[in-house]
Order: structure tokens, then C-alpha cells, then sequence
């Protein structure tokens, strides 16, 4: 029994080294237990491309929303690609969160499609506990926090919520940074700069709904035309006051033909 | 150990040659090859693999198939690292016991891939190093497949290749199945008889050209009457 009790004392002596992280340790979130003192985003980078291994993530888009009289257009494309091969021409980049509202990915797919999946059910759970839907700042500031939860780990996340809540058409832009931000208009991914050009230079306020139905396929198609991430088909939606609609599916090829003349 | 490479053209030892310091790191990935294909038909589908186990320039095994039963509506097909192939069918299988359990039935297609989802996703900092796909029947009896990348980025398909090979394969389903770059040609939907001939033809041109594919090719075919397989001879150099 003493035996026991020495050999006890003799381990709970033992000093240990005080711990010293080289960066601050990422803020755990309530629950769980993790402890990133060293950088995961750089030890993913370090197991790519060596002996052969090659971990390539899909990756890339071009992705735009803007707000009009007649409510809030969304376009996206539909390319995504893992590292220089196209893993998907039919990739699937609108989240549809509930009949009023919509949630765009562009970033990392597997990114994108877990935490706007997640975000469908927090808003499914705050209107059976609330017992009305959730409004689009409330939507997007819980994607926001999420993304704060994991700042500097390496996600990859540009997404727009948009949505028609009580206080009209709602647009805000999410990204990995915690970055949230209402506006009027919003382009994301890498083919961006293309659809701004496009958009800024033909948008009114007060656009046709078939205008504005244009002004997207234009936006998206002129994009993918230039940026090699960017491709496949226009993903066309209208958020108006009583739910959104799927507008159309359009071949980006067949849009750039119709284009051409004013092309080159 | 003294190579020929050690000794110049006059017999006598060449110069020791110091290129500076090398750092060595342990990698917990390695590459063990192999090639994945599933195809969704009307009321079928179909998961292919072939059956070559590599690292490096050598072969460890000429039958170690990448395709697992999951139901008996849904069959996976997992190639990258082996090491991760096992754990996460491990992994997988405890789940669907769990669900069989708690849920008093069989997990169908569609649950089983947003499961594998939330399971790739789970190691998102440390990923599982294996490109899936799932092939099976949804609830409504049609074929589907699932493609995932490692961290489970995941999309419903009519059909996918996956693994060492499967950017010489995807390209020529496009055109077979897809009709894709063609013209004039009637887009007649693909019966069993002739997708399982298309796989057999597309493994065998793989084997041609991947030097990780090769030995023998499994075809599990998936429909209503349960899961048949087939094993069918490849190139084995």
C-alpha cells in the first residue's frame, strides 16, 4: 500500500514544461475539444503534391446577386474543379435554405455545401422554436459567426444570402473572414471581376424583370468566357416577394454563340 | 550501399558531393493507385474498380478490389490511400449497424452519402485521402451515383470515374454515355447489357494507358434482384 502511494507521489511531482504556443491558440468552440497551436491550413498545403500524393479540393466559380425593383436576381455557374481537372460541370452552387431564401457557394465546394447545410438547419430550428421564419440578417450573421468560429483554420467561403424577409428583399455577402456585408450588389468567386464589369455597366434600378433575367446570363456567361475556373451552365433564380423561382438552366457555350456578334 | 553510380569512367571513386541540408518529413499519406467507375442507369446501377494495390513502382497486390457492399441497394467504390480506404468503410459499416438499430431499417443511397459527407467532412483539417463513389438505388428504384472529393464536397450523377485514371475515363463517358461532341446521334438511354460491355472497354483502355490500373477489373451490378458481381482479367503489366 505505501509502495503504491510513493510511487503515486513520485509521478504527480514530475514538473511539466510549460506550454508555449508559437501563434495563439485558436478559440475552441463551447463543446469541443480541438487545439490548432500549429497552422492546419499549411499542413494540408505541405501533404499535397509530394510522392505522388495529390490532394486536390473542388474549387472556384463565379457567383452574382443583385437587388432591383422587382426583387433579388441570383446567378451562378456551375464548374468545379479539383486542382486543373474539372471534377463537375453541373455542380450545384444555390443552396436552396427554404422557400424565402437562397444561400450561393463559391470557395471550396465541401466548405461551402457543409456549413450552408448546416445554416438550412439552424434556420429550420429557429422557426419551429420562434414560430416564424428567420430573417436574412439573422441568417446570415449565424453563417457569419460560424465562419468567425474558424477564422485563420483555412476554410475557403464566399457565399451571398439572399432572401424576402419582413423588412423587403435582403442581400448580404459571407465569407471564411467573418466578413458580413449588406449592399445591393455582389459578385463572388474567381471569375468576380468579369461579372462586375458586366453588371455595373448595364444595371437601373428600375430594369424589366426580363432585363434583369439578362443582365445575370450576361454577367455569369461573360465570366466563365474569361476565367478558366468558371463554366458550365448559368443557374438562374428570381427572389420575389412570395418565394423564389428557378428561372432558367442555360448552356454557357450556346449564351456566348448568341453573344458573338458583339464580341472580338 | 555502393552503386555503380559511386565509381567514375577511370576506376576510382568519384567525389563526395554535399548539396546542402535536406529536410525529411514523415508523410502520413501515400498513393496506393487504382481506379473507380460507377454508372446510373433506368433501373440499375453499376460500381467498377479494378483490382491493383501499388506504391511507387512496386505492386503489393494484384486482388485487393475497391468496390464494398454497403446494402443491398448501395455498393462503394473507394481508391487513394488504402490505409484511409479501410478505416472509413470500417467506419462506415458501424454506422449504418447503428441506424439499422435505432431506425429499424436499411439506410437508403441518399442518406449513405450525406453521411459519408458529414464523416469526410468531420476531418476537414486532416482529410481522409480517398475519392469516393457511391453507386446504388434511390427510393423510388432508379439508378444513382454520388461522387465525393476528400473532404465531401458531394453531387448526385448519372455517372463518374474516380482514382488514378479518371481523367482518361471521365472524358470518354462524356461522350458515350453523355453524348457529348457529337452530332446527329439519337440519345437512346443505355440498357444494363451494354453499360456493363462500355465499363469492361473503358477499364480495359485504362489498363492500357494508367500504369496504376491494371490485373483485374470487378463489376458489381446493382438492381432490384440484389448484387451481382463479375471479375474480368486486365493487362497485368
Amino acid at each position: 500500500m505505501t509502495l503504491l502511494s510513493l510511487s503515486v507521489s513520485q509521478v504527480t511531482t514530475y514538473a511539466t514544461p510549460p506550454l508555449e504556443p508559437s501563434r495563439p491558440i485558436a478559440r475552441v468552440r463551447a463543446g469541443e475539444r480541438r487545439d490548432y497551436s500549429s497552422h492546419p491550413s499549411k499542413f494540408l498545403k505541405s501533404c499535397s503534391c509530394e510522392d505522388g500524393v495529390c490532394i486536390d479540393l473542388n474549387h472556384g466559380t463565379t457567383t452574382l446577386a443583385f437587388k432591383f425593383r422587382h426583387g433579388v436576381i441570383v446567378a451562378v455557374d456551375s464548374r468545379a474543379s479539383a486542382g486543373k481537372y474539372i471534377a463537375s460541370k453541373e455542380a450545384n452552387k444555390v443552396i436552396e435554405i427554404n422557400p424565402y431564401l437562397l444561400g450561393t457557394m463559391s470557395g471550396s465546394a465541401a466548405d461551402c455545401q457543409y456549413w450552408e447545410r448546416l445554416l438550412a438547419k439552424e434556420c429550420r430550428l429557429y422557426k419551429l422554436r420562434n414560430k416564424q421564419r428567420i430573417s436574412v440578417s439573422a441568417a446570415s450573421k449565424l453563417l457569419s459567426n460560424m465562419m468567425l468560429g474558424y477564422r485563420g483554420m483555412g476554410l475557403s467561403m464566399g457565399s451571398m444570402i439572399c432572401g424576402w424577409d419582413k423588412q423587403g428583399p435582403g442581400l448580404y455577402y459571407v465569407d471564411d473572414n467573418g466578413t458580413r456585408l449588406s449592399g445591393r450588389m455582389f459578385s463572388t468567386g474567381c471569375g468576380n471581376s468579369y461579372a462586375y464589369g458586366v453588371v455595373d455597366s448595364g444595371y437601373r434600378e428600375d430594369m424589366t424583370v426580363e432585363e434583369a433575367y439578362e443582365l445575370g446570363r450576361r454577367g455569369i456567361a461573360h465570366a466563365t468566357h474569361r476565367d478558366a475556373y468558371s463554366g458550365g451552365v448559368v443557374n438562374l433564380y428570381h427572389m420575389q416577394e412570395d418565394g423564389w423561382i428557378k428561372v432558367c438552366k442555360e448552356d454557357v457555350s450556346e449564351l456566348i454563340h448568341r453573344y458573338k456578334k458583339g464580341m472580338f | 550501399m555502393i552503386s555503380a553510380q559511386a565509381y567514375g569512367e577511370n576506376g576510382k571513386m568519384k567525389e563526395y558531393h554535399y548539396t546542402g541540408p535536406v529536410e525529411h518529413k514523415f508523410s502520413p499519406y501515400a498513393f496506393n493507385g487504382g481506379t473507380v467507375l460507377a454508372v446510373a442507369g433506368e433501373d440499375f446501377a453499376i460500381v467498377a474498380s479494378d483490382t491493383r494495390l501499388s506504391e511507387g513502382y512496386s505492386i503489393h497486390s494484384r486482388d485487393s478490389p475497391k468496390c464494398y457492399k454497403l446494402t443491398d441497394t448501395t455498393v462503394l467504390g473507394c481508391s487513394g490511400f488504402h490505409g484511409d480506404c479501410l478505416t472509413l468503410t470500417k467506419i462506415i459499416e458501424a454506422r449504418l449497424k447503428m441506424y439499422k438499430h435505432s431506425n429499424n431499417k436499411s439506410m437508403t443511397s441518399g442518406a449513405i452519402a450525406a453521411m459519408l459527407s458529414t464523416i469526410l467532412y468531420g476531418r476537414r483539417f486532416f482529410p481522409y485521402y480517398v475519392y469516393n463513389i457511391i453507386g446504388g438505388l434511390d427510393e423510388e428504384g432508379r439508378g444513382a451515383v454520388y461522387s465525393f472529393d476528400p473532404v465531401g464536397s458531394y453531387q448526385r450523377d448519372t455517372y463518374k470515374a474516380g482514382g488514378s485514371a479518371s481523367a482518361m475515363l471521365q472524358p470518354l463517358l462524356d461522350n458515350q454515355i453523355g453524348f457529348k461532341n457529337m452530332e446527329n446521334v439519337e440519345h437512346v438511354p443505355l440498357t444494363q447489357e451494354k453499360a456493363v460491355q462500355l465499363v469492361k472497354d473503358v477499364f480495359i483502355s485504362a489498363a492500357e494507358r494508367d500504369v496504376y490500373t491494371g490485373d483485374a477489373l470487378k463489376v458489381c451490378i446493382v438492381s432490384k434482384e440484389g448484387i451481382k458481381e463479375e471479375i474480368v482479367p486486365l493487362r497485368k503489366d
